[in-house]
């Protein structure tokens, strides 16, 4: 017996589960932002389990492409996190609910 | 034995996950976070994706979670303190909510009919770095295109965002200069 294709949509499930409730539960700039990585890691592993179900490389490609994305955020998102704690002292999220800088 | 060995980086990735967001040092979440990257590259090389297991390791593993701890150290965050539960009587109903979406994913599961084509059974070229490549720069120009333009302005975004003093500082200065 081999692992299906609906195992690991099962599992994709379970790890954006699990990511948006950390978006949803954590206080902490970082801590969200790593939660959103776990969310984009969870569709990469759709793609590719779909990509090697159906042999077609287009999932393939568009997970590389994910990854690119995910990179640009992370820098642009981390210059703004340090942005935040330089003006504000901390990275509570509830603290900066006010989009003045 | 492949059912063995995704039940094992299946769990991994959860158990990693879980920790992700149950720690409260946003340190010991990225080392979770590394973990899940991880044990996701062993599952792409279940999958047959040899190359984008790669890139996961170096792009993820590597880069992203290398800056990511970059700056945790950089701020100094300390941890998170444990704060008074708002809210408490939505969570019977939050769990009764979740054990309903539970039944209903496991329903599904269950009647999804499943797919003749299982993974690895044939060899064919999907998956290796040949076709990657040719697929990106014939069919896929444009995507590809539009990435690197998408990189260009994360560079000058990031340049802008973090330089000394800021935007909005750097401004004033240059407008009483």
């Amino acid at each position: 017996m081999e692992p299906q294709l609906s195992w690991y949509l099962a599992l994709s499930a379970v790890l954006f589960t699990i990511g948006m409730a950390g978006v949803i539960i954590k206080r902490n700039v970082i801590a969200m932002f790593m939660c959103i990585e776990l969310m984009l890691n969870a569709v990469n592993l759709t793609f590719v389990a779909f990509a090697s179900f159906f042999q077609d490389v287009t999932g393939q490609l568009f997970v590389f492409i994910v990854m690119t994305v995910a990179a640009a955020e992370a820098a642009v998102g981390l210059g703004i996190i340090i942005t935040i704690f330089r003006n504000r002292e901390s990275l509570d999220v509830d603290e900066a609910s006010i989009l003045k800088l | 034995m492949l059912v063995l060995l995704f039940i094992l980086f299946g769990a991994m990735a959860i158990g990693c996950a879980l920790g992700v967001v149950a720690q409260r040092n946003p340190l010991y979440s990225a080392i979770s976070l590394i973990g899940v990257f991880v044990s996701l590259a062993c599952l792409y090389v279940m999958l047959a994706a040899p190359f984008i297991a790669a890139v996961q390791v170096i792009v993820y593993a590597g880069a992203i979670m290398v800056l990511v701890v970059f700056v945790i150290m950089l701020l100094n965050v300390e941890e998170e303190e444990r704060r008074r539960p708002r809210l408490r009587f939505l969570v019977p109903a939050a769990i009764a909510l979740a054990g309903v979406l539970i039944a209903e994913v496991a329903f599904i599961l269950v009647s999804v009919q499943q797919v003749p084509v299982a993974a690895g059974s044939s060899v064919s070229d999907v998956g290796l770095t040949q076709s990657i490549g040719a697929a990106l720069f014939t069919k896929y120009l444009l995507p590809f295109e539009i990435t690197s333009i998408l990189l260009l302005m994360a560079i000058v975004g990031a340049m802008t965002l973090a330089r000394r003093g800021g935007l909005i500082r750097s401004r004033e200065q240059t407008t009483r200069g």
